[in-house]
């Protein structure tokens, strides 16, 4: 990449920031040049916030009928998944999924809860609920 | 010890380390630090999911570029590490009052400075702390382009986040002023590290696991609607370009090395061979866009034409470092 090809078209997602990008100028040498963002990245980024989005909304749904527990849509919205989260708070993978039922969510102990909170960054009468 | 200067970096690792260093009484730019870490590397391990999706890596494993340095430079580099939180952040505040440049591990995700889109669950974010003003940490994050703040508890939250390759509040920092290192025996060695782990006889890693990649790229399942092909292109890309710099990227900075090299260790043929480097990155870049545009449907899915690019990447790069193999 020649210093004059760095993309310079903008990225909505680094927020207004500039990334560095080593490029080659007129003399050959490859240096540090700055780069208000790719096209190509935004496209990315935002395809994985918009996947992460879509699962959060899915499981509000489920959780507004009655099929999920709210933890499953606060797990989306903090951009985790089963794996992360199950790792996030050191509870087994299958006791996350379990906990995910609305009944067996209803009953857990404060500690737990807690736990939950901690790792998705709300509070327990948070975690309780989803937005409408 | 003169003022701390922030500079502005492409990756965090290799940005960090190259600060620290160059504070330390010892100067070194960003390619620098990130050559004599051989840091460039590729590997694709589909049993290792992230996000979902299998593990796609166009660098060293995190924390190796500032190890490698230790062993390489003989840094007096001082880490630690926290079972308690609390513990953490009064060393850390204990650091900062003796006037010390701190590295930190973080995860960007709770670092409130970073965009809202770009805060993923990414536990290996480094930073440098070299101040506080009140509540407000000064940071030095080498992704961005000026110094910012951070309140306490959000650091001490990403310095503390749990997960794969959790930071366990790791804090590092250089104690004495590194020696200048015999540049004409060190190069050689640190590039043929990095030729080693490219060519490595292992089907998942170097220019053999890109070619492991294509083939996963050629099955891609376009059924339906193909959002599954979709994400998976998208996944390759962000892990190429957007995860601490990319693929592309790294190519174009292992140059900038190859051209320091060339002069600290008078070896010119390395001149040509970052030109080469050059032109194999500019050829990650198309790759890049032709995913995009197919993620974005302006060209039809068809997975086979990405794969056929990696093929061409992986015989490229094979070539390439073998040449430079054989020119150190």
């Amino acid at each position: 990449m020649n210093d004059a090809e760095v993309p310079q078209e903008g990225n909505a997602t680094l927020g207004g920031g500039h990334k560095a990008v080593y490029a080659r100028g007129g003399d050959g040498q490859v240096r540090l040049v700055t780069s208000a963002g790719w096209q190509v990245e935004e496209i990315v980024t935002r395809q994985a916030l918009d996947t992460l989005a879509a699962q959060a909304e899915a499981a509000r749904s489920r959780v507004l009928q009655g099929l999920s527990a709210p933890l499953e849509y606060h797990m989306y919205r903090s951009r985790m998944d089963l794996a992360l989260l199950s790792q996030t708070t050191g509870i087994w993978r299958w006791r996350v999924r379990r906990h995910l039922r609305p009944a067996v969510f209803a009953r857990l102990s404060a500690r737990v809860l807690q736990r939950y909170a901690d790792a998705l960054g709300v509070t327990v009468d948070a975690l309780r609920e989803v937005a409408p | 010890m003169p003022a701390f200067q922030h500079r502005h970096a492409s990756h965090c690792e290799s940005g960090v380390m190259a600060a620290l260093v160059t504070h330390a009484g010892l100067p070194m730019s960003e390619p620098m630090a990130f050559g004599l870490a051989s840091a460039l590397a590729f590997a694709f391990i589909p049993i290792i999911k992230v996000g979902g999706q299998p593990l796609v890596a166009f660098r060293i494993i995190p924390r190796a570029i500032i190890r490698r340095l230790h062993s390489l430079l003989g840094l007096s580099l001082q880490a630690e590490t926290f079972r308690v939180p609390a513990r953490g952040a009064a060393r850390l505040d204990a650091l900062l009052g003796e006037g010390c440049l701190v590295g930190m591990q973080t995860s960007a995700f709770w670092l409130p400075y970073f965009p809202e889109d770009l805060r993923f669950h990414f536990n290996v974010h480094n930073v440098i702390a070299y101040g506080r003003d009140g509540e407000d940490y000064l940071l030095s994050d080498p992704v961005f382009e000026a110094p910012v703040r951070c309140p306490g508890p959000d650091l001490t939250r990403a310095r503390f986040a749990k997960g794969l390759m959790a930071p366990k509040g790791l804090l590092y920092r250089i104690r004495e002023a590194p020696r200048e290192p015999r540049w004409a025996e060190l190069l050689p060695k640190v590039i043929r590290r990095n030729c080693r782990s490219m060519l490595a006889p292992v089907p998942f890693a170097g220019a053999k696991g890109i070619r492991y990649l294509s083939r996963a790229v050629d099955r891609l399942d376009t059924g339906g609607d193909g959002a599954a092909a979709r994400l998976f292109l998208g996944h390759l890309v962000r892990m190429q370009e957007e995860i601490g710099t990319g693929g592309a990227g790294f190519r174009f900075i292992y140059a900038a090395f190859l051209q320091e090299a060339a002069a600290l260790a008078q070896r010119p043929a390395l001149l040509s061979l970052a030109d080469e480097l050059v032109a194999i990155g500019d050829q990650w870049r198309e790759l890049a866009l032709a995913s995009a545009m197919m993620i974005r449907g302006r060209q039809p899915l068809e997975p086979q034409r990405i794969a056929a690019l990696l093929r061409i990447q992986a015989d490229r790069e094979e070539t390439f470092f073998r040449t430079l193999r054989a020119s150190v």
